[in-house]
């Protein structure tokens, strides 16, 4: 595979320099570190501020969802791993407008240990941090074990939420409360087609032969949790669907959101072949397709694929998910 | 005397960190059959940083803390703060000794473990770096505890972080990126027991050198 490189180890700063540079209506670079993505509202006095962060390599998440009534901070790592203690850091201290920080992350052993470095040195500069942990990605761990599981693209709905809610004023805790409900109603699942290469590296970390598919794959080339003959669209978009709504188990009637995500390499057409069976079949369900999302939202370099995330929503959600953002990633 | 100088000793973290850079593309290819293949790039660029901004001729307390701040201010994943509260508390064990023999090198190396262990959730037989770096911390003691000469217990350490990074090839991975896939885990050397056995085996191979 041909790609656009410079030098590979180079390829993250670049991505943040075109990045910030590209949307500094929205963005802008910390001043000291560039390794922290800002948005232009960070910082507002009296509002809780959100941080995540996360490895990059998945844009346009982790950077894109910095904006207005989003993300105020986001953190940069390496290509598929977690940013340092020390960008977590600065992010907690640039979001901080004196009401506390909620950050809002994806279950990842790097992360884990990076956020709670992180709250720790926030705590002696007197701020108040508290967490939430996605944990969407259904094939990870089995429903018992939730606390295992991967966050994927279930993040993007957490911090449409969660920074819904901290603009409306709400205190630390009641944004926590609410973005932990967020994540709480999402399920996602993977199917991988074809594998990525870390430019530095250089060769696919793992192969996925011809003709199979991966059912369960991760955001980082996970292997997935079952290898079989790739079916038709419908047929995965089918089995994609059931996974999500058995772990699910959505009483009738409930108002979902939809997120459709390609991993990198696949075409958005083929995105929306999925969507329309998979809606066909959560409506089907008796469920109620509220709000739907298509397209590249949060991707793994050049893997071949897609993800499907349900989001339940309610009353509380509705009007928090309505909200308008201004971030790049929407 | 069984011991060596600390000032000057800086340079072992030279020796560490060209291991670490050498072995860049083998930590990568064994990562990426159950993790993401990144293992070796991340430690690559951490170690050789270091190896960069270090005073060779500088104290090993030193060079240690350098380590430890390239790791936890610039690589970051989970190697960073693993590999940095690892270094950082080796450092502090270590602090304003003057020489290092074998007690203060094996309370130095332990320190390093609990500095891991409070950090990370892992647990000996988890198929972590743990698996390799306990064994090798009990037998220095151990074979110093059996009336063992320093460099002996170097080579017991050496040994047994060995065997202890080969064992986690029949385990099934319980912490880290690669335990989502359970039994599917299992047939493959854990990268960070690998890269761990290859720091000890760096210190042993140097020190032993410096004692002779």
């Amino acid at each position: 595979m041909q790609r656009f490189i410079n030098n590979p180890d180079d390829i993250v700063d670049e991505t943040v320099a075109g990045f910030v540079r590209a949307h500094s209506d929205m963005v802008k670079l910390d001043a000291e570190n560039n390794r922290v993505v800002l948005s232009q509202w960070a910082g507002e006095k009296d509002r809780v501020g959100i941080v995540t962060g996360g490895g990059s390599g998945h844009e346009p998440a982790f950077i894109g969802y910095t904006g207005k009534n989003m993300v105020d901070a986001t953190a940069v790592g390496e290509l598929f791993s977690s940013p340092t203690a020390k960008s977590f850091h600065d992010c907690i201290k640039a979001a901080n407008g004196g009401a506390g920080v909620a950050v809002l992350y994806g279950n990842y052993a790097g992360d884990n240990m990076n956020v709670k470095m992180a709250a720790k040195m926030a705590k002696r500069d007197g701020i108040e941090v508290k967490t939430v942990v996605a944990n969407d990605d259904v094939c990870s761990a089995p429903a018992t074990e939730r606390e295992k599981r991967r966050g994927v693209a279930g993040e993007i709905m957490m911090w449409k939420i969660g920074g819904a809610k901290a603009a409306t004023g709400a205190s630390l805790d009641e944004v926590i409360a609410t973005a932990q409900k967020a994540i709480d109603n999402c399920r996602s699942v993977g199917v991988g087609l074809g594998p990525c290469t870390l430019p530095a590296v250089g060769h696919p970390n793992f192969e996925i032969e011809p003709g199979k598919m991966e059912v369960g794959i991760g955001h980082h080339g996970e292997p997935g949790t079952r290898v079989e003959e790739l079916k038709t669209a419908n047929e995965v978009a089918d089995d994609m669907t059931r996974i999500v709504l058995d772990d699910h188990n959505l009483p009738a009637g409930t108002e979902v959101a939809v997120l459709v995500s390609g991993l990198g390499a696949t075409p958005v057409d083929e995105l929306y072949v999925l969507f329309d069976r998979m809606a066909s079949q959560i409506e089907a369900a008796g469920l109620k397709v509220y709000k739907a999302y298509v397209g590249n939202y949060f991707t793994s370099l050049e893997m071949v694929g897609a993800t499907l995330t349900v989001l339940a929503l309610d009353d509380e959600l509705k009007p928090l998910l309505d909200m308008d953002t201004a971030c790049p990633g929407f | 005397m069984q011991e060596i100088n600390n000032k000057g000793a800086g340079g072992i973290i030279s020796g560490v960190a060209a291991v670490i850079v050498d072995n860049k593309a083998y930590l990568s290819e064994i990562d990426g059959k159950i993790g993401d293949g990144d293992h070796g790039v991340n430690m690559a660029k951490g170690f050789g940083r270091a190896a960069d901004r270090l005073d060779p001729e500088g104290t090993l307390t030193e060079a240690l803390q350098v380590l430890s701040d390239v790791l936890m201010s610039e690589i970051g994943g989970s190697m960073g703060p693993l590999y940095g509260m690892m270094f950082s508390d080796m450092a502090d064990s270590l602090g304003e000794a003057e020489t290092i023999d074998a007690a203060k090198f094996g309370a130095m190396i332990r320190a390093g473990l609990e500095g891991v262990q409070d950090i990370g959730s892992a647990k000996v037989g988890d198929k972590t770096l743990l698996d390799a770096f306990t064994p090798a911390v009990d037998a220095f003691d151990a074979s110093i505890a059996a009336g063992n000469t320093f460099p002996e217990a170097l080579v017991a350490m050496k040994a047994a972080a060995e065997t202890g990074r080969d064992s986690t090839i029949d385990m099934v991975a319980k912490v880290g990126r690669s335990s989502r896939l359970g039994e599917r885990s299992r047939g493959v050397l854990d990268a960070g027991a690998t890269s761990c056995a290859m720091i000890l085996g760096a210190f042993a191979e140097d020190i032993t050198a410096r004692l002779s």
